[in-house]
């Protein structure tokens, strides 16, 4: 394989770099817009997406070289997401504050949190990282092989998750509830669905979710370590990632690689000999989920918006 | 002996600034259907509420088959066999209907073919068809309603309250819900029909009971044998309800012109559907029609707040038709929408706000607004239109519904408008609320303003109205003279089945 890659020449060897870029960010988009959009099909908009994939990256980082293992490291950045998170829910749910405000205040907090206790990791020269696995048979295949079938665990569990949240969504009575509490959270309440119950654990398995994608930076070669301003607004790409996707585990992942790929042209278009901005490039993702949001409006005309129709409204009982 | 399907005692239940329910009772024989009955805001809905687990009584008890229960939320009333059909239905549009029937009871994995049958098989054992691989936000009202009955079924729901159930449906569909509401109580099931409208009651129920003011004024009164002015007496209480008085109509020149006009809905379908009317200063041109057949669209439409596919709208003598609200209201239109709350008013504004929010324009000093001259403008709708409030700064929101009412209305008619399209302006209101609308109504019409008035209330169009417009299916399908016409002629009207022969 290496003999292969040596006797490719310079252009083929940067463009088999931008699949596995487009493969890495994808990965980390993936996994934090899937849990996104579980907590606001439940009607939660969690805005904090940024912030919690901050704690997650950190507190993986941390438990990742602390235990020498890179699986642990996933886990306690999973459960740094969801507590995270956790702020939210309280607020927001619990307490039914303003989604909005709460969710901008989650990403001020995270990514202070993180900073304060990644403040003595900054620099620090420990790795605990995932290496490549190859899937056998497929990672032969020429070009396809070498980068999607040839990458972390990580990317496999994102793509693993999808299919079991598409299945809990779309086959089971607890997606069912979940759904039906993000369209009309009176109708779910109604039928012997806890509304809050359903949202706190939407929104903390968001965390979760946005967790794994921060620790995904900090347990795998992209990164490797913890720094400052490390998710670097790639929580908002996956807000927006939510939307370009209606909502859909399946569409989001459609997005999530084209999303990935523009953000990987961003950095390996260099090596084309394109001359392209890439501050105008950082913007294509924003671009295309405003042109969907379009789509979506004018065709509300005729059928119902894909987004839950309970999306950012706190839900109270015993109202008059 | 048996005990009582249900058995409410003593129920208190008390809201800010109201109670609704002071001590109320009612029994219900196991298969039986047993009605309601009482006027708007007697407490029958928050009784049932307290049934249904929805709201927690402050006081009294609720027995189940003799058994003492305390629910504190809907699923306990549903885990008891208590199902609940609300007037506002609580589907989830965007799933199908089988989806619907089985949310919060559904097998843990989903088959959703086997699901489908599964519903499919009880709807054709209680007689009605149903397409459970439809999404809800395509049905009518009356198959959303069937919808409703079914998740109870699905339930095993051993007593269906349903609130209103009629109110949305056509007379048809009326007849259909009789028929599978005999088959649920053949089956040894028990249904209480809550009601306002007393020939329902004599065809549909066994007993009835009466509410008035938050008390049970008459229990258990088989309705066999029931005299029907009786019960109309027990349920208005003592006060006399005379119609109020009309004058005969002296019609001038066209105030309002709609010419062939079109409104699709949200689903693009075509809510109205090339309707053309004309009402003239001084008099009252009523809409009659069942709820969700284009009424609401063509109002809108006609205060600019739905779009217009096709055709004209003209206030005297100004097209409008794709004019913006405000230039309407200086054409002369008047609008009181359905919505009182979501539409006419801002709940969490203080009175003054929400009764300038018209006129705001002519009460300024240069850019600002002059507070009070706007206080005055107030304390002047207040006054001529009798609206009790505490506080003038006080949130709007602690009003009751008649005195809602007279504010929205008096904003409305406080800018001398040429014609006023009304939309249900009584619904909800007491009987002496009912009569202050209608009386300024009336006076309205009589100082030469033009009247367009949407009521399901036949009784109220018949008393007041000079001409009926009968909506169905978002067209016109009969006119009227009020003083000529019968409940029965309109009534067929209604329905669709009648020949176009009278417009």
């Amino acid at each position: 394989m290496i003999n292969q890659l040596a006797a490719l020449d310079i252009s083929e060897a940067a463009f088999l770099g931008l699949i596995v870029a487009t493969i890495q960010f994808a990965t980390l988009l993936y996994l934090a817009a899937l849990g996104e959009a579980i907590a606001e099909r439940s009607g939660v908009l969690n805005l904090g997406v940024e912030g919690m994939m901050a704690v997650g990256a950190v507190s993986g980082y941390i438990g990742a070289v602390s235990t020498g293992s890179p699986w642990l490291g996933l886990l306690i950045g999973a459960f740094g997401g969801a507590c995270a998170a956790g702020v939210h829910a309280v607020i927001a749910v619990g307490l039914g504050a303003d989604q909005v405000v709460s969710g901008l205040a989650l990403t001020i907090l995270g990514l202070g949190m993180a900073n304060f206790i990644g403040d003595s990791y900054t620099d620090d020269p420990r790795r605990s990282q995932f290496a490549e696995v190859d899937i056998p048979v497929l990672s032969d295949i020429a070009w396809i092989g070498e980068t999607v079938f040839s990458a972390t665990p990580v990317t496999y569990l994102a793509a693993l998750l999808g299919v079991a949240t598409w299945f809990v969504m779309n086959r089971t009575a607890l997606g069912l509830g979940v759904r039906a509490v993000g369209e009309s959270a009176s109708t779910a309440d109604a039928a012997g669905h806890s509304v809050v119950g359903t949202r706190a654990g939407a929104v903390l398995v968001g965390g979760a979710f946005a967790g794994l994608s921060g620790a995904y930076l900090t347990t795998t070669a992209i990164v490797g370590a913890w720094s400052e301003g490390l998710t670097a607004g790639r929580g908002w790409i996956a807000v927006a990632l939510v939307i370009f996707g209606a909502w859909r585990a399946g569409r989001v992942a459609t997005g999530a690689v084209l999303f990935g790929f523009t953000l990987a042209l961003q950095t390996r278009l260099q090596p084309f000999g394109v001359d392209f901005s890439p501050i105008l490039l950082s913007m294509l993702p924003y671009i295309l989920t405003v042109i969907v949001l379009i789509v979506i409006s004018i065709r509300a005309r005729h059928q119902p918006s894909p987004a839950p129709a309970g999306l950012g409204i706190a839900y109270r009982r015993e109202e008059r | 002996m048996t005990h009582p399907a249900v058995e409410l005692d003593g129920i208190w239940k008390r809201f800010p600034g109201v109670i609704a329910n002071a001590g109320a009772g009612l029994t219900v024989r196991p298969g039986t259907v047993h009605a309601v009955l009482g006027e708007n805001g007697a407490g029958k809905t928050t009784l049932m509420n307290c049934l249904a687990g929805v709201y927690r009584p402050d006081e009294g008890h609720v027995r189940i088959d003799g058994q003492e229960m305390r629910f504190s939320a809907p699923a306990d009333a549903l885990a008891a066999g208590i199902g609940m059909v609300h007037q506002e239905f609580r589907l989830v549009p965007t799933f199908t209907v089988a989806e619907n029937v089985v949310l919060g009871a559904a097998p843990r994995v989903l088959d959703r073919a086997e699901i489908e049958r599964q519903v499919g098989e009880l709807a054709v054992r209680f007689g009605f068809d149903a397409e459970p691989d439809r999404p809800v936000w395509q049905l009518s009202m009356g198959e959303r309603q069937r919808v409703e009955i079914l998740k109870a079924l699905w339930r095993n729901a051993r007593v269906l309250i349903l609130d209103e159930p009629t109110a949305v449906l056509t007379p048809q569909e009326a007849v259909e819900l009789g028929e599978v509401l005999r088959r649920m109580v053949a089956d040894g099931r028990s249904v209480i029909f809550i009601s306002h409208k007393l020939d329902e009651v004599v065809s549909f129920c066994d007993e009835a009971t009466v509410l008035r003011g938050g008390e049970t004024v008459a229990a258990s009164i088989p309705v066999a044998d029931v005299d029907a002015a009786e019960l109309a007496r027990l349920m208005v209480g003592d006060v006399a309800v005379e119609p109020v008085p009309v004058a005969v109509a002296m019609p001038g020149d066209a105030a309002l012109t709609v010419d062939n006009l079109s409104v699709r809905d949200a689903r693009g379908l075509l809510a109205v559907d090339g309707v053309s009317l004309e009402v003239r200063s001084g008099e009252i041109v009523g809409i009659a029609g069942v709820a969700g057949n284009g009424q609401r669209a063509l109002t809108d439409a006609i205060a600019g707040l739905e779009r217009v596919e096709s055709g004209t709208v003209t206030v005297m003598r100004t097209d409008v038709t794709n004019a913006p609200p405000q230039r309407r209201f200086s054409a002369g239109l008047a609008y009181v929408p359905e919505d009182r709350l979501g539409v006419g008013l801002a709940p969490k504004l203080p009175v003054t706000e929400n009764a300038v929010m018209r006129e705001y324009r002519t009460l300024r000093r240069g850019p600002l607004l002059n507070w009070s001259t706007a206080r005055e403008f107030c304390d002047r709708i207040v006054e001529q239109f009798d609206v009790k409030v505490g506080k003038r700064e006080a949130p709007l929101a602690g009003l009751s519904g008649g005195n809602l009412q007279r504010l929205l209305l008096g904003r409305e008619l406080s800018g001398m408008p040429d014609i006023v399209v009304a939309s249900q302006p009584t619904r909800g209101l007491d009987v002496a609320g009912v009569r202050a609308i209608q009386r300024l109504i009336v006076q309205q019409r009589d100082e030469g303003t033009g009247v367009l008035m949407v009521s399901e209330d036949l009784d109220e169009l018949l008393s007041l109205a000079d001409r009926i417009l009968v909506m169905n299916a978002g067209r016109f399908v009969g006119e009227f003279n009020a003083r000529e016409a019968t409940r029965t002629q309109i009534g067929e009207a209604m329905m669709g089945t009648a020949a176009e022969a009278q417009s």
